[in-house]
């Protein structure tokens, strides 16, 4: 097992009831409680929480995280690769590919890097900036899919699957309702089709202004309107509509008449979880890092040291440790739930 | 193959009956009469016999793609399905763009059935080569049949439906035809949806008619002279068929167990030509029937030694004459029927004719039923006079009227991920009584919980886990459950020296400590007071 220099320093980035903190630095990475400084890699919910003091994101962000914290957050933001002080270290945000603006974490400390990968995915995404590989010497990096049977097929087989789903609902003349993660999948899934159709797409109202906020950011998407801004009696019939998975079972349902359900998620790649939420159909689509990407990106920073944290986080390091000769270790947080039913 | 895929998709991706008959009436109608066939007896729930060992299986695949044994389980609980995992790892090599397509029936015939006589290096290189070319949704179907697990998940009714929607034959005379053992060919499926009615199979037993549970008060049967009552025997339901010189005995499973119990073959020897019955295995000694335990004990033995037929001698307790002199009686009302097997069946000890129970009033009737215990049976049986003896289970004419469980409460102590639809979440649990200050695992539980209460159970089981062991998990020993159970039986080979029957969770006791739980002292006297 290799042995990091940096071990004889003191960490970078350690674990607290907070969150991840850096000490050198004074600031949290994505607390989960209020606290002076928070540093934010992306605008999903388990991230980007309010109440902390002053906030610091990537630009692109800005926007998502405004409808998140709030208009009267303290938000500062850096371009992707701009530099900036904070205490000891130099902290710049790198893109990570996961949703719009989101970021990993690069911290410089006296010569010695480490990156906190945030959520991360490796696949080619019209909505948001790819995912850059940064050299550093302690890679943080997320293992919500560290199994290997998560692998990921090519966004675009996955997208012509979804508008087939679509067209052979429309010829019986029923609603295609497709549950998708209201803030990333939902635009992912606009964009792609963007592709392949011109048609319009009903969001659901928890959807819209996210999609909006997208538009803002120049991202081409489908065509979108809200459910609620249908005329009254107007049938679904042969309609595509996203909506967040809060919304299946709900009463909001009820106006589709006869409609088929899908799911796009990561999750779906395994029978038993589409089968077991009485979906219809399963659409693998995640905006997480697979299996091989784990690898191949922990590999591809160069790290001597890589810990990984959510999800699969003890798989992902012991596989690292013993079969790709990383020294790698678990980082486990005390407000994690495991694995199962996490955004991505 | 490709059209079985497409017809497990189908299904696969609807709740709606309609939508299942529809896409199996497609299938039938497309596909050729021998592949059908081969669908058909997946279909209906068949089965290979293991041709390759499991665990061979998942060397090859760990091998092919360099998984090692400890990150396999790890996976292998999520998903929960061994055929599936095998699809999942080989995902990452490349498929041929074209993949040749073989019919479902020389896939069989000349593919997987072959595997049965070759040796495990022979297997691994024809079964792994067939792994680089099948595409995905194929190459998990052939893992489902490799592993005899294809499971389809519509029910016979819906096979049958499908079936008669295909051949314009009545849904009865169609399951009737698709008894027992058949040969999934092509000449069974022309026969099975051609006019032909002379049927050639002289062991195919008549579908069974089952009871439903009887859930509202019983005075609601009506008239108690209108009604047969019986005792609920606490055995193997059976059909014994006397044809054509030979004995046929066959679970309610459509499993031949005619060698399991030599005694009622040779006794039915003797029977009149073209006569089937319906009735229970029991073991049985002096005119009484012995508790299930001791027939249970004899079901698990692979030798029948004339010791253990000794322990425990069968009988045959008959409730219906469903054939006689080779004719099918089941039209006829059951008040005739049984004046029928009555008459048939004077003076031969391993046939009793099950008792009518002679309490003359519903009122007194359920006083009598609270012999049950005693008696070693499960309740009584409800039966129309009238009735005609139909399939499957039809409500109206035939009720179980069961006794109440016992109860005990219990610690939850370990848990276990599940299979299938509920891989992934932890569904299936050790419980625990006390034994002074020790807590002793009494049973092992996996139903009885809404999937709203799963749910949370897995997430309070995740959060409160004390020591990991590969995939199970032993939690803090707090969480109270009321589990029922049907029987209980003195057994050396569990640590607590006590076995229950059919253990099932019926409540989440959420109102109680787990001192509140009861004791191996109070679940041993059980053991004694049958009542």
């Amino acid at each position: 097992m290799n042995v990091s220099p940096s071990l004889d320093r003191p960490p970078l980035v350690t674990v607290t009831s907070d969150g991840l903190y850096c000490p050198a630095g004074g600031f949290h990475i994505d607390p989960w409680r209020p606290v002076a400084r928070a540093l934010i890699t992306h605008a999903h919910g388990d991230h980007a929480r309010s109440g902390s003091q002053r906030y610091l994101s990537t630009r692109p962000a800005l926007g998502l995280l405004r409808k998140r914290l709030g208009a009267d957050a303290n938000i500062a933001t850096l371009e992707y690769g701009e530099r900036q002080s904070l205490g000891d270290v130099t902290v710049s945000f790198h893109s990570a590919g996961h949703v719009l603006g989101s970021a990993q974490i690069r911290i410089e400390h006296r010569g010695e890097v480490w990156v906190v990968s945030g959520d991360y995915k490796r696949d080619p995404d019209p909505t948001c900036e790819p995912f850059e590989p940064v050299r550093c010497d302690t890679f943080i990096t997320e293992a919500t899919f560290g199994l290997p049977i998560y692998r990921w097929d090519d966004t675009r087989l996955v997208a012509e699957d979804v508008l087939r789903w679509w067209d052979g609902n429309r010829t019986l003349g029923r609603a295609s309702v497709l549950f998708c993660y209201a803030l990333g999948k939902a635009q992912r899934l606009l964009g792609e089709l963007a592709r392949l159709t011109d048609r319009e797409v009903l969001v659901h109202g928890a959807t819209q202004g996210l999609v909006e906020a997208y538009r803002e950011a120049g991202v081409r998407m489908l065509p979108t309107r809200l459910v609620s801004e249908v005329e009254k009696g107007t049938s679904f019939a042969g309609a595509l509509i996203l909506a967040p998975p809060s919304a299946a079972g709900s009463t909001w349902m009820r106006r589709f008449g006869e409609y088929e359900t899908g799911f796009a998620s990561g999750w779906m790649r395994v029978r038993g979880n589409r089968r077991r939420r009485g979906y219809n159909r399963g659409f693998v689509l995640s905006d997480h890092a697979d299996w091989p990407s784990l690898l191949h990106t922990a590999k591809e920073t160069g790290a001597s040291r890589v810990l990984a944290t959510h999800g699969y986080s003890e798989q992902l390091a012991r596989y690292l440790r013993e079969h790709e000769g990383i020294d790698a270790a678990p980082l486990s947080t005390p407000f994690e739930g495991e694995t199962d039913e996490t955004e991505d | 193959m490709r059209r079985l895929a497409d017809l497990y998709d189908a299904l696969d991706s609807t709740t709606s009956t309609n939508a299942k008959v529809d896409a199996l009436v497609a299938y039938f109608h497309a596909t050729p009469p021998e592949d059908a066939a081969w669908g058909l007896f997946f279909l209906t729930g068949r089965r290979l016999k293991r041709l390759v060992p499991p665990k061979a299986l998942r060397e090859w695949v760990r091998e092919l793609t360099g998984t090692p044994e400890w990150l396999f389980d790890e996976a292998y609980a999520q998903v929960g399905d061994l055929a599936e995992m095998i699809a999942l790892l080989l995902d990452q090599t490349e498929r041929p763009p074209e993949p040749e397509e073989l019919p479902l029936s020389r896939w069989l015939e000349e593919r997987l059935l072959p595997l049965a006589g070759l040796s495990s290096a022979e297997q691994r290189e024809r079964v792994t080569g067939w792994w680089h070319v099948l595409p995905r949704r194929e190459l998990f179907l052939f893992n489902k049949m490799l592993t005899g697990e294809l499971r389809v998940g519509v029910s016979d009714t819906l096979v049958v439906r499908a079936l008669a929607q295909r051949s314009g034959l009545e849904p009865a005379a169609l399951s009737h035809r698709l008894m027992g053992t058949w040969a999934p060919s092509r000449a069974f499926f022309e026969q099975l949806l051609g006019p032909d009615v002379s049927d050639g199979d002289r062991s195919r037993p008549y579908p069974f008619y089952l009871a439903s549970p009887l859930e509202q008060p019983v005075e609601g049967l009506g008239e108690r002279a209108d009604w047969l009552v019986e005792w609920k025997w606490d055995g193997i339901r059976g059909q014994l068929i006397r044809r054509q010189g030979g004995v046929y005995l066959w679970s309610r499973g459509e499993e031949l167990i005619t060698e399991r119990f030599p005694e009622i073959a040779e006794a039915a020897a003797s029977l009149p030509d073209g006569t089937v019955l319906d009735g229970e295995v029991l073991a049985y000694a002096e005119q009484q029937p012995l508790p299930f335990s001791r027939l249970q004990r004899r079901i698990g033995r692979q030798k029948l030694t004339a010791k253990v037929l000794a322990e425990a001698p069968a009988a045959f307790m008959v409730y219906d004459l469903l054939e006689q002199d080779g004719q099918d009686l089941r039209p006829l009302p059951l008040r005739e029927r049984r004046a029928r097997l009555q008459a048939l069946l004077r003076d031969r000890p391993l046939f009793p004719v099950s008792p009518s129970v002679e309490a003359s009033s519903w009122e007194a009737l359920a006083e009598v039923r609270e012999e049950s215990r005693a008696r070693n049976v499960e309740g009584f049986m409800i039966k129309r006079l009238d009735s005609v003896y139909q399939h499957g289970r039809k409500r109206g004419d035939w009720w179980k009227w069961k006794i109440d469980p016992f109860t005990v409460d219990a610690i939850l102590l370990y848990a276990h991920p599940g299979h299938g639809r509920r891989a992934s979440l932890y569904t299936d649990y050790t419980f625990a009584v006390w034994n002074g200050e020790e807590l002793l695992p009494i049973a092992k539980a996996y139903s009885g919980l809404t999937d709203e209460e799963i749910g949370r159970l897995d997430r309070w089981i995740r959060a409160h886990t004390k020591e990991k062991f590969g995939p199970v998990r032993s939690v803090d020993p707090v969480q109270v459950f009321e589990l029922h159970f049907e029987g209980i039986a003195a057994s050396p080979r569990h640590k607590s020296g006590i076995a229950l029957r059919f253990p099932r969770i019926a409540r989440w006791r959420v109102d109680k400590t787990p001192r509140d739980a009861d004791s191996l002292d109070r679940l041993k006297e059980l053991l004694h007071v049958p009542a």
